[in-house]
């Protein structure tokens, strides 16, 4: 059973009287009468106490990496180191107002800079822009850059963008967004995308393709010089999917690859927590060609001194009120210089190394690679059909057993393309110890699918709840404590 | 090495059942020729202590001011254990809670996030959050389109008085989807000008939004409003600031359809502008066309109460290019502080704040006023901002503030060129009654000459 909830558990006329100014503080006010509200809002009437006790202990009803490991593919679930939070919450720097004066913010903003250049390094981008204030966010950038590129250029019949059915939901998502019409190509046998398909959608109309490489499969694009230069060939343009990132980092450069514009998912590869959902960052890079068209603010240091440049004459415009998530972009910059040049490509060595011996054994342990021939990048997805067509036993349901197991579970269902698959990410943050024991927990879930299909079928037993009926939850929405909705 | 735990030992014992001689082995698959012979150039990599020296000298470097600057980011007390609570790792480094079973903590503390902005705003629902008040403000526009297709309009009617960036942000995000946004001016008492709205022979507006308080502190004619949205059959979408709520008439009795704004003021810091927490409500008629992520409450499969992510059919991760919108991370993190913040506050405390912040700027605003060459743009009721007009150029008399420590207002003579030399001011429950003369004084010598910024200084020798 699940704790009462906060409003269950007030008391009217309870307070944190500690937390609000003293009635003295705050005479009635003289303001029209049709304008104040009649009674309080409806919020818990609660102690101090009782809003400690009661969110510390939701907190424990949560996975998360600091208790658990996340083998969750596409999503870089690796360590958030304290010091970043820690010195992302100095007081210089979160008590700054977003309107104080460049003048009074040269020690923020030259992080800020910094970083900007660092991820330009990384990238082989030529600019970055960290107004993004999330991957989904740098792609809407991306993609209304490479409107506003052809639109410069008096070419307005590219109204299309192709993206591999494998690719990100986000990305066909956000090219609708940006009113383009979305043109999916089929990923072949060997995980690489199929060069017919990608020269049968390009044409006159072609804006751009989205890539995310290595892919949501796990497997590095090899033919991609070849696809940038077919695409460049139409008129068209490139757009990298930053969040496998990690997979390549210090080591193959987005630009090198012929990528016009990217993100990057801060969050993932640059260490900022997840926060149960957010926030991110989505830093956007750009080749020269579309840098006038890069979203402002943008931090520029003119003669040594450090300023927000709000305004370019071509930009794609703003994307947030202020210049996006800065606590977030401050933390991945203390990841980046605590890592350092010599550090970059530790991070994809190991995550590489992880993933590939973690295919390995999976393999060797009776599991189904979905490509065995390949590499893995830094994720690798392995298809339960086999497991499935024999117990009975689907991907979802071993996933569940996988929590019970005390690991968070794989990403499953996605890629579309495999059967009943799991996208496993390991991280370069995990031990090998670690590895050995999510591969004896993944060999145990399965000897127990083989002999007790129905015990993993029911699955999770020993998490704070068994399976939510979601379809429950969907058709009778309860979205908010109180009387019932009508929708 | 930093983050990485493996010894030499076990990545030799790794590669060899891998049958690699080396890590690059691994990468047999990449061209050679993107393979970067060595790292790009960034700097060395620096410990703890490295990094920590430098990042304590340029957060000293920075000089937060003695705040009376408002413009949709607020100071306001956040209580100790809003962020002790919030940083525990369960709720610092969790994931999205699509396994439910494995977020219960989030799932149930987002449900009850949604009950409370549906209770602040007197909506029905509340999502569980975008990323910040623009974004918002946006997402709330697009989604009236889809609400209202029956008005066949592509086009939404915006009060000048909705925060500038807000409408600078809606701009770039529906541009893509040939949206207009149609802009609705001041007249001269501060007030709505509906007349381009009579004038228009266009095909109607989808939606009519508004702000309330608005970006210049005031507030709306809501009845005005609401009946001007039945005219043209349009939704009404409405800003919000969650603190205001506290003493003022949620919108969902005065008839809003939707409404969005800036979480910010409940207890996340300033931060120099992010991350902040874009809040979303409407009526339960619209749920199917929100945007972003919803935490329901059902049953699991022995009957107990639960929590999960529910009608996911409205996301990219299943309806791809028809999805409601192409968000996926949220602002989750902020959206536990700002429930915390919530639960110690409470109905009454919030109430109390608000109260505080409409006292302090009443007495700001009569001391600023006082001051020769200082005036209010107009008489109406404000909440906790007004706007100021001077009989100088602002830009150097903020500066010569700043000198003196002081983060006089918002600059918005550019922003608002009607009228004139423009300062917006803000005081909250923070400022006292000292600081508030000190403000007075130190404006006062300004406007008399007395003191001249040092930059003005340089700039004249």
């Amino acid at each position: 059973m699940p704790p009462r909830l906060i409003f269950e558990k007030a008391s009217p006329g309870r307070r944190a009287h500690a937390q609000a100014p003293a009635p003295e503080a705050a005479p009635p006010v003289d303001l029209p009468a049709e304008l104040i509200r009649e009674q309080d809002a409806r919020l818990p009437e609660v102690s101090e106490l009782d809003v400690v006790r009661h969110y510390t202990r939701l907190s424990q009803l949560n996975f998360s990496i600091d208790t658990n490991s996340y083998p969750l593919g596409s999503c870089t679930m690796k360590y958030n180191p304290r010091a970043c939070h820690r010195l992302a919450s100095l007081p210089g720097f979160l008590d700054m107002h977003p309107a104080a004066p460049d003048s009074a913010a040269q020690g923020l903003l030259e992080c800020l800079y910094e970083l900007q250049e660092m991820l330009a390094q990384v990238t082989g981008m030529e600019a970055v822009s960290l107004a993004p204030m999330a991957g989904a966010q740098g792609e809407f950038a991306g993609v209304a850059m490479f409107n506003a590129y052809h639109r410069a250029n008096e070419d307005y019949e590219r109204d299309e963008i192709i993206v591999p059915d494998a690719a990100h939901g986000t990305n066909p998502a956000t090219a609708a967004m940006c009113g383009l019409k979305v043109r999916e190509i089929a990923t072949g046998r060997d995980g690489d995308i199929e060069l017919e398909a990608l020269d049968a959608a390009l044409g006159p109309r072609t804006a751009g393709i989205m890539l995310t490489n290595p892919s949501t499969l796990g497997v590095f694009e090899r033919r991609i010089l070849e696809i940038s230069s077919r695409v460049h060939a139409a008129g068209g343009l490139l757009y990298y999917d930053g969040a496998n990132l990690n997979a390549l980092l210090g080591r193959v450069l987005p630009g090198d690859m012929g990528f016009d514009a990217m993100h990057l998912n801060l969050h993932k590869t640059f260490s900022t927590p997840h926060g149960g959902g957010g926030p991110g960052a989505g830093a956007v890079g750009v080749a020269a060609s579309l840098k006038p068209f890069l979203p402002v603010p943008i931090v520029e240091k003119i003669d040594g001194a450090y300023r927000w440049k709000t305004e370019a004459p071509r930009s794609i415009g703003r994307l947030a009120a202020n210049g996006g998530n800065i606590g977030v972009l401050l933390r991945a910059w203390a990841y980046l210089r605590m890592l350092g040049r010599e550090g970059l490509r530790r991070v994809s060595d190991h995550a590489v190394l992880n993933a590939n011996y973690l295919a390995f054994r999976l393999a060797e342990a009776g599991f189904d690679l979905a490509y065995p021939s390949r590499r893995a990048g830094h994720e690798f997805v392995i298809s339960l059909k086999r497991l499935r067509d024999e117990t009975g036993v689907s991907a979802a349901d071993f996933a569940k057993a996988m929590l019970d197991e005390g690991f968070h579970a794989p990403t499953v269902y996605f890629p579309l393309l495999v059967p009943e698959c799991l996208l496993i990410e390991p991280t370069e943050t995990e031990s090998p110890e670690a590895l050995d024991t999510l591969i004896d927990a993944m060999a145990r879930i399965r000897d127990q699918a083989l002999s007790d299909p129905q015990a993993v079928i029911s699955a999770p037993h020993r998490m704070p709840i068994r399976r939510p009926d979601e379809v429950l939850a969907a058709r009778k929405p309860d979205l908010a404590y109180g009387p019932a909705l009508e929708s | 090495m930093p983050f990485i735990p493996h010894t030499e030992p076990q990545v030799q014992d790794m590669l060899r059942r891998l049958d690699a001689d080396s890590i690059d082995d691994l990468f047999g698959e990449i061209p050679a020729s993107l393979q970067r012979p060595a790292p790009p150039e960034i700097p060395a990599g620096l410990g703890e202590a490295g990094i920590g020296r430098i990042a304590k000298a340029r957060a000293g470097r920075n000089h937060p001011l003695l705040c009376f600057a408002g413009g949709g980011a607020y100071e306001h007390h956040i209580p100790a254990a809003v962020w002790d609570i919030a940083s525990r790792g369960e709720f610092y480094s969790n994931y999205t809670p699509y396994q439910a079973e494995a977020a219960q903590g989030s799932l149930q503390l987002t449900y009850e996030y949604q009950t409370m902005i549906a209770g602040l705003t007197g909506m029905d629902v509340a999502n569980a959050s975008l990323y910040d008040g623009a974004t918002a403000f946006a997402e709330a526009c697009l989604m009236a389109v889809r609400c209202n297709k029956q008005s066949g309009s592509r086009r939404i009617a915006v009060a000048r008085t909705v925060h500038p960036a807000w409408r600078a942000v809606a701009g770039t995000l529906l541009r893509g989807q040939g949206l207009e946004l149609v802009e609705i001016p001041l007249d001269a008492r501060g007030k709505a000008d509906f007349g381009p709205l009579d004038r228009d022979s266009g095909d109607g507006f989808a939606a009519i939004a508004v702000a309330a308080p608005n970006y210049l502190g005031g507030f709306p004619d809501v009845k005005a409003w609401r009946d001007r949205a039945d005219q043209e059959q349009a939704l009404l979408v409405v800003g919000v600031n969650p603190v205001a709520l506290g003493m003022l008439r949620p919108p969902g009795e005065w008839g809003a359809d939707i409404v969005c704004g800036e979480g910010q003021p409940l207890g996340i810091p300033m931060s120099g502008g992010g991350p902040y927490l874009g809040l979303l409500a409407c009526k339960a008629r619209y749920l199917r066309q929100m945007p972003g992520r919803v935490a329901g409450r059902t049953v699991d499969s022995a009957g107990h109460t639960a929590y999960a992510l529910t009608l996911q059919a409205r996301e990219q991760h299943i309806r791809r290019s028809r999805a409601t919108s192409n968000i996926c991370t949220n602002q989750g993190l902020m959206v536990t502080a700002a429930t915390l913040h919530m639960a110690l506050l409470g109905g009454e405390g919030l109430r109390r704040v608000a109260e505080a912040c409409h006292a302090r700027t009443v007495e700001l605003v009569d001391a600023l006023t006082a001051i020769d060459g200082v005036r209010r743009a107009w008489d109406a009721p404000f909440f906790h901002e007004a706007a100021l007009c001077l009989d100088r150029p602002v830009a150097p008399v903020l500066a010569a503030l700043a000198d003196q420590r002081i983060l006089g207002g918002v600059d918005i003579s550019a922003e608002y060129p009607e009228l004139g030399n423009a300062l917006l001011v803000c005081a909250t429950e923070m400022r006292t009654a000292s600081e508030i003369q000190a403000y007075a004084s130190a404006l006062s010598g300004i406007m008399r000459g007395h003191t001249v910024s040092s930059r003005q200084a340089r700039h004249a020798a």
